[in-house]
């Protein structure tokens, strides 16, 4: 089973029930914590959907996707007066690293659905849509029959507990395709296209989304706070985490760590430090071993290295130094690791789940993960390293996002990078490669002059 | 193969019935064919198209955009190995290697018994549970060596009844027939909902802002 939830001492709010093994049903979810069950949608729905509206835009309840935009202020972009509006979950998550909505989906499925309930209260959603990445199909067993059983109970559908309040929520799964998980994308593929971004403007999914009305897309994780938030009130929520970003954020620990885990944080206070060597959290670099180096939040983050360790998982400082808290995906890889090898193996995901709508990210992927193979096979060119950020280049002009390197004299370049694209997927192919190359340019040289072997990663499995 | 059977036919319009465009139900009811014949039939697309009313073609065009949709029959289990970034750390490329030996077929291709398909796949979202496969699906964390061969024993031996054959997903349906379903009212026909209208109704009587963004 996999490790998950808090340090001792620390703020719970969507993780609480994750070692309750029956949560999952409603009978599980109503005996532990959520008086009666659902006590958070009644607490919403004693409230007007303006006033659940403004308790979320109070307690700055971050995007937990990736973007970190604000739930509330999104919310507030549907256009006046425009019906009908739509609700899309997100739960398409594929960002290689990432692991916490499929957690929130499989163990705590009511947590989410009395979100969804909540947030269609609040916007007046017509129908919600409740997105599922295809490959997970215990995810879906488990939402579809807390489903069945909030239908039974009245907590979804037909005049929801009593009132004129009434909402759908339909399952729908995906079949495989990363770019889903980018929101317009998503809308494509529920609208039974192949999934692939729109342009914005226009297609921002509040003014023009589903059938090309008002939609909202919400992450899995960010309707998982709203139970919790409509009991215990912003004031409670926002004494969790830092000003800027308050509550608690899932992180998944993954890579060379002693305890690699899904691990609720207070947003925006606890430091990669905390989470690497915390007993409570990682407990330290596996075996003995040394960080080399660390992605902060997903493969489409520029990477971290040991200087880096003190910044708090705090938006906007680590996006000021270079990278992003993104999906809260985070991946220790210690000194056997080979930087050209993990590069290319980053970039390979990219290169394949590239939708191939815009040039520079179809052509330029496939050329990246090329130039990278050779140079890994000891086949490559004096003239690779220029060749590849070159093509980089035209994906993602001007100077990317990096990491400073004190000891070198440069500077971090801060997030978010330039883009060619519709959608930023092909810019996040390059954040492997500048971060590689900035700091271990001469591994990739090695490889290239000296066809000289690099420490391998460590073969065998994990324990 | 296949057009749908008369009880998937049901249970397909049930599922078009849902949405308030009925192309919207093209990727679920390619997974119902799926469940039902093992992979994506034409027979099977062409009666989709007839259910959400599209062309075939558009049907294929969506369909082929996604990797879990397979036009040929495949293997009855499915192992997809993870390479990703955290599985590679903790040799989950040396896992897919050794499941080629051991199936005795490189990736992407299918054992001529045709019990077993094995592919790489992209981030499955195990990570902290590295190296991690899925057979049909559904999840094996943490894998040695040792327990591949295991896993793949027990498959041949028919001792996991846990993993249906491929096609099938989630076993348990969402039950959202016309009797329970709230509203599917098409997007041109829609208008603000009555407790968004009832709270500004009663915000204005007394004075107060309500109505949710409207």
């Amino acid at each position: 089973m996999t490790t998950t939830g808090a340090a001792p001492g620390t703020p719970l709010i969507v993780s609480s029930r994750f070692e309750v093994l029956d949560a999952h049903t409603l009978d599980g979810y109503k005996a532990s914590g959520s008086y009666e069950g659902y006590a958070g949608l009644r607490a919403a729905l004693a409230r007007s959907p303006q006033q659940v509206l403004d308790e979320v835009k109070d307690a700055t309840v971050l995007g937990r996707g990736g973007a970190g935009f604000p739930a509330g202020t999104k919310w507030g972009f549907c256009p006046p007066g425009v019906w009908p509006r739509y609700i899309v979950v997100n739960g398409d998550e594929s960002e290689p690293g990432t692991y916490k909505d499929r957690v929130l989906m499989e163990r705590d499925p009511h947590q989410l659905i009395e979100g969804c309930v909540i947030a269609a209260y609040a916007i007046g959603a017509a129908q919600v849509f409740l997105y599922v990445r295809g490959e997970m199909a215990h995810a879906q067993e488990r939402i579809a029959a807390a489903l069945n059983e909030a239908y039974d109970a009245n907590l979804v559908g037909r005049n929801i507990l009593g009132t004129d309040f009434s909402v759908d929520i339909v399952l729908h799964w995906g079949a495989g395709a990363y770019i889903v998980g980018e929101e317009t994308a998503l809308i494509e593929s529920l609208e039974g296209n192949r999934g692939m971004p729109r342009l914005k403007p226009p297609f921002f999914p509040a003014a023009k989304g589903l059938y090309l009305k008002p939609t909202i897309v919400n992450n899995v994780e960010t309707l998982s706070n709203l139970p919790w938030l409509m009991n215990n009130g912003a004031t409670a929520f926002k004494e969790f985490g830092s000003d800027a970003s308050p509550g608690t954020r899932l992180i998944a620990l993954s890579g060379h760590v002693n305890r690699p885990g899904v691990y609720e944080i207070p947003q925006g206070t606890t430091t990669y430090r905390d989470l690497f060597y915390d007993d409570a959290y990682g407990a330290g670099i596996r075996d003995g071993h040394e960080l080399k180096m660390f992605i902060p939040g997903g493969a489409s983050a520029p990477w971290f290295f040991p200087e880096q360790v003190d910044i708090p998982l705090e938006g906007r400082v680590v996006g000021a130094a270079g990278s992003m808290v993104g999906s809260g995906a985070v991946v220790v890889m210690d000194e056997t690791t080979d930087a050209v090898r993990a590069c290319l193996r980053i970039v390979r995901f990219f290169a394949r789940e590239s939708c191939g709508k815009c040039t520079p990210c179809r052509e330029g992927t496939s050329w990246e993960e090329m130039i990278l193979r050779r140079i890994l096979d000891g086949q490559g060119r004096p003239s690779d390293i220029d060749a590849l950020l070159d093509v980089a280049d035209n994906i993602s002009p001007g100077p990317y996002p990096v990491a400073a390197h004190p000891e070198a004299g440069l500077e971090a370049v801060p997030f978010p990078p330039r883009q060619t694209t519709i959608c930023p997927l092909g810019p996040s192919s390059v954040a492997p490669i500048t971060s590689a190359i900035r700091r271990y340019r001469h591994e990739f040289e090695a490889k290239i002059t000296k066809r000289e072997s690099i420490p391998v990663m460590a073969a065998g499995a994990g324990g | 193969m296949s057009r749908f059977t008369p009880e998937n036919e049901q249970l397909a319009r049930e599922i078009v019935a849902r949405y308030p465009r009925p192309k919207s139900a093209t990727i679920p009811l390619c997974h119902l064919a799926q469940e039902q014949d093992g992979y994506l039939a034409d027979d099977a697309m062409t009666h989709i198209a007839e259910l959400v009313g599209v062309t075939p073609a558009e049907v294929l065009g969506t369909a082929s955009f996604y990797e879990m949709f397979k036009r040929k029959p495949i293997g009855k289990y499915l192992i997809t190995v993870c390479t990703n970034i955290s599985c590679q750390l903790l040799g989950g490329e040396e896992l897919l290697e050794h499941a080629e030996r051991t199936l005795g077929i490189s990736s992407g291709s299918t054992t001529d018994d045709g019990l077993f398909t094995l592919e790489d796949v992209e981030c499955i979202a195990a990570c902290t549970e590295a190296p991690a496969c899925q057979v049909n699906y559904r999840y094996q964390h943490r894998v040695s060596h040792d327990d591949f061969d295991q896993l793949v024993d027990d498959l041949r031996e028919g001792r996991r009844d846990e993993v249906p054959a491929h096609g099938t997903l989630a076993r348990v349906r969402q039950q959202l027939g016309a009797d329970r379903i709230a509203n599917i009212t098409p997007p041109e026909a829609q208008d603000q909902p009555v407790w968004i209208t009832r709270h500004e109704r009663e915000a204005q009587s007394s004075g107060t802002a309500a109505g949710g963004g409207s």
